[in-house]
């Protein structure tokens, strides 16, 4: 799809590159803090964490050194939202890290891209070669004494788990991909021990918006504990498949009429790790205090075997685990191999009881958010989907 | 060493960083929470753990090592933190704000079982045939959890072959929980760097440089990993079969020296609490196992004493009076992990390592020669063992180069723990045996000798020898008791000045031949340091390549392990910084008990330099058979 054609309310409505840094710097930090803090704005990754607490941290941390890194590790299965945003809207993505290095006294910016995205790379670079020349990077940015800002691009490897920020930020460091304990959080222990903003890609194209058109704007988008609106990168079984941006708070059938989906079964919200929603559930509604996403949409009509699909995600976490965690590491395996038990009828109830109870601790033991979500689509569509898999063709009951 | 700032860890790795108050006082200095119900105030930065710890509240631990740096990944210790989601890691996480913490609740208790049935799902091996029955930490979790059954299936085939491919370290990886203590040991702690775990998800495992076998990677054999693994993951190559089919062999004579850190560790095998020395009961023990002679390593410790000192007196000579270009500072070479460390990291000092043997070694060459002549007996039927605290001594015995005898110098190294075992095979109670004295002709050795188990030790008891030779003073006219305090504790590097003074005193005969007089030493000052660890021993030597202060310094001790031999990689597990403290104050103890506290009072020393290394110290049958020479290896294997 070419951009002129995409249509939003937000993130794809009129912007003019650089603006947003115009305004910004006229301001003071405390009033764009302050701004962020009015808007409720959320990081869009998945985990919905306050973005303006993030930036007051580092921006309260006493240091020298700070860093800002945009997180393009977009790896959750199905989505793809980050990818149309840093071809399409570069100037969003980068004009918000200019204005959240504004904000936290950064002078270093990386933006973490994942390693399939390579392709990406001369483009980025080429347009971060014309902010420079048009004093959007650099040196006393837009005749603001002082304000000096360079974004370095740096590639990820294929880690799943490299998304997270901790490990991005290992990696990123030049170790193996593993989340760390936290705390200290990287808003105090960051990058190389710096005080530290990770933030999504769509996260940081917000922030233009609102420095530029305001906050009462951009609340009146999405619904009072989700405000704004977000991309959601959809796939499966539909017609129109792509990224769409709609608010917050839109029911999961508006979505499925809008993408034409026809006798959907079930629609995996979140990815792989997110939770899988059956059709009793679709009035429900795509927002934080709900259904929660970083934008994975996967619809799966009738014809979709729910225990093959379960099988995929796990087959994905066993493999993408980093490890270094007993729950997650191990846990993964007993799951996946709970669902071949299932798949050939060698089972039994008690002992997938066992399991779910597994999948509840590693919910809660895991050492990142990787093995906490892994079995979220274990546990919802073993408990959603119950008749198919138990009593239908995923499957005979057991004893 | 002791204090965990001085561990280089990765960031990521380390705990966080809170100034602590030392005056707890102060506001800020501690914060109040509440465990169990029960309110306790702690430093602020103190982890949950440690919280707990101080309350008397137990918290199960894997990963976790008080040597170690935080990792967070085994997750047995998970507890309950009011306001949080998740459950948390409470050896990673540092207080520093009042909260409401709960160590046993429905959700931690399942946590923890579940975390034990996935571990014991993946833990290749039945108890009762694992040498580390009754010993092992995982196996202590699942009877603490009472696990009755294998919740999660367990395997039923190796994953991994076993590599044993070294004579120190023998990796059975499919016993690995992936606690990372190996790796977090060999990275963190001793800088080595031979261990990392390679892949991920479930295909994760602890592994070398390419895979390859740990004989073909850099390792220095310290067996550190050994002493720290929970399981029998990783342990030391044990000849005790070997040794055993020996003492049953009528024809050979096999004799035994043991070295001063296993006498005041092994204990701990047999139930006493850390820091009893068990020299004299172990030598009952080892005869009635049926060793022929039981010789006191602490001999041959003084006799490096004189060979190495008098090598380090010539290096001076020869540098201040003959200006000749010599290497300085001299480094000491009795810890064998040290010497492989030098060989792989800084090749171009080995010039600077002393060729004196270690103590191990010039017994060995001594036992089947000098000893095996005086006795009457074949020395091709003198079976030589050593009972080292370490494990990189079974690969100092295995050097091509250590046949001085004619023979394999020394035939085994055994570990403490080893040694243990087999007393306790024997059907013998260490320490219900009575005490009985070591063997002729080399009787038992002096305090000096005894102090080379603890950091520090080497040095303490060269200068207690060079001290009197150069002032002709008594060591305890100098120092009180003859106790050098500035050489002792565990602070990772010590540095000592001894300055020399106009007066000098004269030479004693042994060394006539070598040098006049010490005039040309008046007014020097001796300049000593000592580092333990190859952490540490790597800050030294990154000092001296800069041409910093330690460049400067004429004899510098050098030991592998964190705390000396005491701290041994065949030591009992397990070892910590407070066990070590208790080992060093047995060794102390026992050092101040003696009449002979110096290595050149020692008249069996004497006696040897009359008898048989006729020409004296450094003369030609002491280099023969006494010094040894070492392999520029870099990073290369040969």
């Amino acid at each position: 799809m070419e951009k002129n054609k995409r249509k939003g309310a937000v993130l794809f409505s009129e912007y003019k590159r650089g603006d947003g840094i115009k305004n910004a710097i006229k301001k003071s930090r405390e009033d764009i803090l302050f701004e962020i803090r009015e808007s409720k704005l959320k990081g869009r990754g998945g985990a919905g964490f306050p973005t303006a607490t993030k930036w007051m941290m580092v921006a309260a941390a006493n240091s020298e050194e700070k860093y800002i890194i945009c997180n393009a590790d977009e790896g959750e299965p199905g989505t793809f939202k980050d990818r149309v945003l840093l071809l399409e809207y570069p100037e969003l993505v980068f004009d918000g890290m200019v204005i959240a290095a504004f904000v936290i006294g950064a002078k270093k910016g990386i933006i973490y891209l994942r390693g399939e995205y390579e392709y990406m790379k001369k483009s980025l670079e080429d347009y971060l070669d014309t902010m420079k020349k048009d004093n959007l990077l650099g040196n006393d940015i837009l005749g603001k004494k002082g304000f000096n800002f360079e974004i370095a691009i740096r590639m990820g490897s294929g880690a799943y788990v490299c998304g997270e920020e901790t490990a991005l930020i290992e990696s990123l460091e030049g170790n193996r991909g593993e989340a760390r304990n936290r705390p200290p959080f990287p808003v105090t222990t960051g990058y190389l021990g710096h005080p530290t903003t990770v933030n999504n890609v769509e996260t940081l194209a917000t922030i233009p918006h609102i420095v530029t058109k305001g906050v009462e704007w951009f609340k009146k988008h999405g619904t009072d504990k989700s405000t704004g609106s977000k991309l959601f990168s959809v796939s499966g079984d539909c017609e129109k498949p792509g990224v769409y941006e709609l608010p917050w708070g839109t029911k999961i059938s508006e979505l499925l009429d809008l993408v034409g989906a026809k006798n959907t079964k079930a629609v995996q919200v979140g990815g792989a790790s997110g939770t899988c929603i059956p059709k009793s559930q679709f009035e429900r509604t795509l927002a934080y205090e709900d259904a929660a996403t970083g934008g994975s949409i996967i619809i799966f009509n009738e014809n979709r075997d729910m225990l093959h699909v379960l099988k995929n995600y796990m087959e994905f976490f066993v493999e993408e685990s980093c490890g270094q965690c007993t729950p997650c590491r191990i846990g993964n395996v007993k799951l996946l191999e709970g669902v071949k038990m299932i798949e050939k009828g060698d089972y039994t109830f008690s002992y997938i009881n066992q399991l779910k109870n597994l999948g509840r601790s590693m919910q809660v033991a895991s050492k990142c958010g990787l093995g906490q979500s892994s079995p979220n689509s274990f546990i919802s569509i073993l408990e959603n989907f119950k008749e198919e898999i138990f009593n239908g063709n995923g499957g005979h009951n057991g004893k | 060493m002791e204090s965990k700032d001085n561990l280089r860890a990765p960031v990521s790795q380390k705990p966080l960083t809170i100034e602590k108050p030392t005056d707890l006082t102060t506001i800020g200095g501690t914060v109040t929470v509440e465990i169990n119900e029960k309110k306790i105030t702690v430093p602020l930065g103190t982890t949950i753990l440690e919280a707990c710890k101080m309350s008397g509240i137990s918290i199960p631990t894997l990963c976790n090592h008080e040597d170690l740096c935080v990792a967070g990944v085994c997750r047995i210790c998970v507890v309950e933190v009011e306001g949080m989601r998740t459950l948390q890691a409470s050896c990673a996480f540092p207080i520093t704000a009042p909260m409401k913490i709960k160590t046993s609740t429905p959700m931690v208790r399942k946590a923890r079982r579940n975390i034990i049935d996935l571990m014991l799902s993946e833990h290749y091996g039945e108890c009762y045939s694992c040498f580390r029955n009754g010993k092992c930490e995982l196996q202590s979790l699942a009877k603490e959890y009472g696990v009755d059954s294998y919740t999660f299936g367990h395997v039923t085939k190796p994953k991994y072959e076993m590599d044993n491919s070294s004579y120190s370290v023998i990796r059975d990886m499919s016993k690995c929980v992936l606690c990372k203590r190996c790796v977090r040991t060999c990275i963190d702690l001793q800088e080595v760097g031979v261990l990392e775990a390679v892949d991920r998800g479930d295909k994760t495992h602890i592994s070398t440089f390419l895979d390859k076998p740990l004989s073909d990677v850099i390792c220095i054999n310290c067996g550190q990993c050994i002493n720290r693994c929970p399981t029998a993951a990783l342990r030391a190559n044990d000849p005790s079969d070997e040794i055993w089919a020996a003492i049953d062999d009528p024809k050979k004579h096999v004799v035994i020296q043991t070295a001063p850190s296993p006498r005041a560790a092994i204990g701990e095998e047999f139930g006493l609490g850390a820091g009893h020395s068990m020299t004299r009961e172990l030598n009952t023990a080892l005869k009635r196992i049926g060793f022929d002679k039981v010789f006191d390593t602490n001999f041959t410790a003084d006799l490096t004493i004189i060979e190495e000192g008098i090598e380090l007196i010539l290096r001076l000579y020869k540098a201040l009076v003959q200006k000749e270009k010599v290497a300085l500072p001299q480094f000491t070479s009795c810890s064998p992990g040290w010497v492989k460390f030098i060989e792989h990291y800084y090749p171009e000092y080995l010039d600077n390592l002393s060729s004196a043997k270690s103590p191990q070694q010039m017994f060995g060459a001594l036992i089947k020669t000098f000893y095996a002549k005086k006795a009457g007996i074949d020395p091709a039927d003198v079976v030589s063992v050593a009972l080292m605290p370490c494990s990189a001594k079974k690969f100092e015995c295995n050097r091509p180069e250590m046949n001085a005898s004619g023979y394999k110098d020394v035939d085994y190294g055994l570990t403490t723990r080893e040694m243990a075992k087999m007393i306790r095979e024997a059907g013998i109670n260490l320490p219900e045996m009575p005490k009985s004295d070591f063997d002729n002709p080399f009787g038992e050795a002096s305090g000096a000798g005894l102090i080379f188990g603890v950091t520090g030790g080497v040095m303490e008891a060269a200068i207690r020898s060079v001290v009197e030779f150069v002032l002709g003073k008594k060591t305890e006219d100098i120092f009180e008791k003859a106790n050098i305090i500035p050489l002792r504790g565990f602070d990772g590097v010590k540095y000592m000045e001894i300055p020399i003074g106009d007066k000098v005193g004269s030479v004693p005969d042994i060394i006539k031949h070598l040098v006049p007089n010490w005039d040309w030493l008046k007014g020097a000052t001796l300049k000593v340091a000592v580092a333990h660890g190859t952490a540490n021993a790597k800050k030294i030597m990154d000092d001296i390549k800069a041409g910093g202060k330690f460049s400067e310094c004429h004899f510098i001790e050098f030991m592998a392990c964190p705390g000396g031999c005491l701290g041994g990689g065949g030591q009992p597990i397990p070892t910590t910084p407070e066990i070590r403290k208790l080992r060093a104050k047995a060794i102390y103890a026992e050092d101040e008990s003696l009449v002979i506290r110096k290595s050149h009072e020692n008249p069996h020393v004497v006696q040897i330099y009359e008898e048989f290394l006729t020409d004296g110290p450094c003369g030609h049958k002491s280099h023969k058979l006494l010094h040894t020479h070492y392999t520029k290896r870099g990073r290369y294997i040969a």
